[in-house]
């Protein structure tokens, strides 16, 4: 038995421990759980939790309340949703890139203005957001 | 002989650099961070320093005084400088796995694999991806030693334009440098000391260097010939990856107001036995010993008292009601009527870890000790420290430690994250 156990030393220890009857044919089938927040976070020691608050995000699916998942360690590419600094304030946009013009918009654009930046604008991002969670119940 | 490669990585004004991360608006600032019970600074930014805020300001004076009290104050919030240090730490090991962690801002590591793709773009692409990653801006010094690491590690913090990395590895330079580096600002010289080597007439790294070591023998110690060593280029003090078990550990604060009543240094003394339990149960450790001390603040003009006394704890254990049992004992024995407390602590002795516990004949362990602390301590780390305590800790507290401006535990608690705006 000793001998088994060192040759398969990878198989799970359920295997062993039920001596009689027939063995749970999905033993070998055993996986962990399904686990979100591996699944959200690839880079933990850069990755943030805020809560959001308004309503200019919601085209995006961001909604009053909701957990936003931030990964300070992913470049910026326009098209991301990021967390810039405006005015010293955490703020949530769109950051985009249009005509060779970056821009940090919302998603109802009719309630709040598209803002440029340029060299005397320029933008400090402070992380781009890789994840929305919302319990529902 | 291959030379080594030290770097000694340390954060920028740590504790204010955690609290400006998620507060943008105070980059440019004035911030300090208060000691325990929102005393006195601990911990100032550049623009704080510039207003003459020194450690050991009061807290009332950065108040009242007209310059200083533009100044953004915190209480200190270990939670959150504990999480931000431990991230700073997991992003550097991911640039330098060989690591020893100083302090809760300053980190040794080894560079020499890095030679060939260059030891300063490297330690520059592991400051740049700290300062990204994290937010927490630092300093990196290089040098052959840690002595020479700790002086680069000053001159990356004051050398503008450097990029905040500076590198002691070239000999020539380094020697002229070192000739111009006051010795009151190395690692490990204190007042004494410099007084001491002052008046030998060495005022600079460069003349300690030069000393002869017999001579630093016959004046100092052995650290103090290491030292020398270490100017020279060669590595006496080695990097220690894994952090020394601990012999003892204490938990002890100083009190909001003072306490004169027997009841509230009960619980002071109980809440603070409960968490030194904790601690060790995090660590892994048992204690063999405790002792407990109460005494009067020291500035203030009452009369002065001092009182300790310790116990043993059979069997060594780490469950809570045990060595609060004890430190109860102990405070009955300490305690006097008619005196202003300013400060109680328990310090836990004898540490081992927990496998290795002493057989026991005469004494028995507390029923259902392990489950019971573990449900204690999973209870407690899901609803916040003392969710679940025990009766005698006291429910309201009056002797709790100030700490009125502390700032939420952003990074740890769901419930005090950042509010991000979508205006």
């Amino acid at each position: 038995m000793l001998r088994l156990i060192e040759n398969h030393q990878t198989l799970a220890l359920h295997s062993f421990v039920v001596p009689c009857g027939f063995p749970s044919p999905a033993d070998d089938h055993l996986e962990d759980n399904i686990d979100l927040v591996s699944h959200l976070v690839s880079r933990p020691s850069a990755t943030f939790v805020m809560q959001a608050s308004g309503d200019s995000m919601e085209g995006a699916g961001i909604f009053t309340g909701d957990y936003v998942v931030i990964d300070k360690s992913v470049e910026t590419k326009p098209g991301h949703i990021v967390v810039a600094v405006l005015n010293g304030e955490m703020t949530l946009k769109r950051f985009e890139k249009r005509e060779g013009q970056y821009l940090l918009t919302s998603t109802n654009p009719r309630k709040y203005k598209p803002i440029e930046l340029n060299e005397d604008n320029p933008p400090e991002i402070w992380g781009v957001v890789v994840g929305v969670v919302r319990k529902c119940v | 002989m291959s030379e080594h490669i030290f770097a000694l990585i340390d954060c920028n004004s740590f504790y204010c650099s955690c609290e400006r991360v998620f507060l943008p608006a105070l980059n440019n600032k004035p911030v300090v961070v208060l000691s325990n019970n929102d005393g006195c600074a601990i911990a100032r930014t550049p623009e704080a320093k510039a207003l003459g805020i020194k450690m050991g300001t009061p807290e009332f004076m950065i108040r009242k005084d007209k310059t200083m009290r533009q100044t953004h104050i915190f209480s200190s919030n270990y939670t959150l400088y504990g999480d931000m240090s431990q991230r700073v730490q997991d992003v550097v090991r991911e640039f330098a796995p060989e690591c020893e962690v100083y302090s809760i801002d300053e980190l040794f590591v080894k560079l020499e694999k890095y030679k060939t793709i260059g030891v300063i773009e490297h330690a520059r692409a592991m400051r740049d991806a700290v300062l990204k990653w994290t937010g927490i801006p630092t300093g990196v010094g290089i040098g052959p030693t840690k002595t020479l690491a700790k002086i680069a590690n000053h001159l990356a913090k004051n050398t503008p334009d450097c990029g905040g990395v500076f590198s002691l590895m070239e000999e020539g330079a380094r020697n002229r440098i070192l000739d111009e580096f006051p010795i009151e600002k190395m690692w490990g010289i204190g007042k004494a000391s410099t007084a001491k080597l002052n008046a030998m007439g060495i005022h600079t790294a460069g003349q300690l260097r030069d000393m002869p070591a017999r001579q630093a023998r016959q004046y100092g110690t052995v650290v103090a010939e290491r030292t020398i060593l270490e100017l020279r280029g060669i590595s006496c003090i080695p990097l220690e990856e894994i952090p020394p078990v601990r012999k003892g550990t204490a938990v002890t604060r100083s009190f909001g107001k003072p306490v004169t009543s027997l009841d509230e240094l009960k619980q002071a003394i109980s809440t603070h036995a409960a968490r030194g339990a904790g601690k060790m149960r995090h660590h892994g450790v048992i204690a063999g010993r405790i002792r407990v001390f109460m005494h009067t603040n020291k500035y203030r003009n009452t009369p002065q008292f001092y009182g300790v006394e310790c116990g043993s704890l059979r069997p060594y254990t780490n469950d809570t009601r045990q060595i609060i049992r004890e430190a109860m004992r102990l405070t009955e024995i300490v305690f006097r009527g008619g005196i202003e407390y300013g400060k109680c602590g328990i310090i836990l002795e004898d540490l081992l870890p927990a496998s290795e516990k002493p057989q026991d004949l005469f004494s028995e362990d507390l029923p259902h000790s392990p489950n019971l602390m573990k449900a204690l301590d999973s209870i407690n780390k899901r609803h916040g420290r003392n969710t679940l305590q025990m009766v005698g800790m006291g429910m309201n507290k009056k002797w709790k430690q100030r700490s009125e401006k502390r700032s939420p535990c952003y990074t740890t608690r769901i419930d005090e994250v950042p509010i991000v705006r979508a205006i």
